[in-house]
């Protein structure tokens, strides 16, 4: 396991971690589906960021700087001795956490869930990782048992590349929140091996 | 990782100032190689008396735990413990993990998808 840096003299922890980001619209499942796999409940955490509010002063046109407090939930799988996962689910009914640097630096990947109800919901999420370049799958979380769109319908409507799997789920089940995250690692694997190709 | 806390002064810091009390008003980490998941554990050390916070930090990395679940444990912001965190890694109370190199270079390593694949699957 890499694990660099060498200002620090001493005995260094043998263990590391990666994140997987769930992202979408208010109320669309994150939480409920980092709970179905975390092995802990999920956590909550807060950073407080600086933004630049809607509100623009009329005299002198400076935009008014403010900060908020932004809450993500998170749950913590142990792969292995030497190997965290944490999957972080993006505050959904905030449109700060576009500004959180640091939620998506060193994220290895992002699932997108897609609200059957509101598709429009997720396309901010997809515009996100699209320009951050960060792999991301799309699920249409079905919460209520009844599929409204087809994969090919929230396909077009979020006008993805022909590479994004997109999948039907229900975050409530454990094996439907495990089959999209392997879904995610397996198009990491494929684009990380397409990468390696090219080199 | 290099975000604008700089231009945080005066008023525009007002919200701020409360939970950094347990800083001593620092608003700005010792260190900057620290994120939300970066891992920690307690070094072997004497027992020396300290505030509540930091031997509370210790207490709970007694096992492998990330910043983010020290925040999350302690409700206190990211921000806060990273300052917190900081002190206890030069005071050489804290071992952590340094971010793996794989995110610096932008290409992931293979073996550590694979590995991740194979825990999910053992979910």
């Amino acid at each position: 396991m890499a694990s660099g840096g060498s200002d620090f003299a001493g005995p260094r922890l043998g263990t590391s971690a990666v994140k997987l980001l769930i992202a979408g619209g208010f109320g669309v499942g994150k939480t409920t589906m980092v709970g179905s796999v975390s092995e802990i409940a999920p956590l909550r955490t807060e950073e407080m960021i600086s933004a630049i509010s809607d509100r623009v002063d009329d005299l002198t046109g400076v935009e008014n700087k403010r900060t908020t407090t932004v809450a993500l939930d998170f749950g913590r799988i142990t792969i292995n001795r030497s190997l965290i996962l944490y999957l972080f689910g993006t505050p959904g009914q905030e449109r700060f956490w576009f500004m959180w640097d640091e939620l998506a630096t060193g994220a290895l990947g992002a699932v997108v869930l897609a609200d059957t109800r509101r598709l429009d919901n997720c396309f901010a999420a997809v515009d996100f990782f699209e320009r951050r370049r960060i792999p991301f799958v799309v699920a249409i979380n079905n919460f209520f048992g009844e599929q409204y769109y087809t994969v090919d319908q929230v396909r077009d409507a979020a006008d993805l590349d022909d590479d994004v799997p997109v999948m039907q789920c229900d975050v409530r089940q454990r094996e439907s929140s495990k089959r999209v995250l392997e879904a995610l690692m397996q198009h990491l694997i494929r684009k990380t091996m397409r990468a390696h190709a090219r080199r | 990782m290099n975000q604008s806390w700089d231009s945080w002064y005066d008023d525009d810091a007002g919200p701020l100032v409360r939970p950094f009390a347990v800083t001593r008003g620092r608003t700005k980490a010792s260190r900057d190689d620290l994120n939300m998941i970066t891992m920690l554990i307690a070094a072997p050390a004497e027992q020396v008396s300290m505030d509540p916070e930091y031997t509370e930090i210790l207490r709970l990395c007694q096992y492998p735990m990330s910043v983010a679940e020290i925040g999350a444990k302690l409700n206190l912001p990211l921000a806060v413990v990273k300052i917190l965190i900081g002190d206890l890694i030069e005071g050489r109370y804290l071992l952590f993990s340094s971010p793996m190199s794989t995110l610096e270079t932008n290409v992931p390593d293979m073996k550590l998808l694979q590995a991740v694949l194979d825990g999910i699957r053992r979910l």
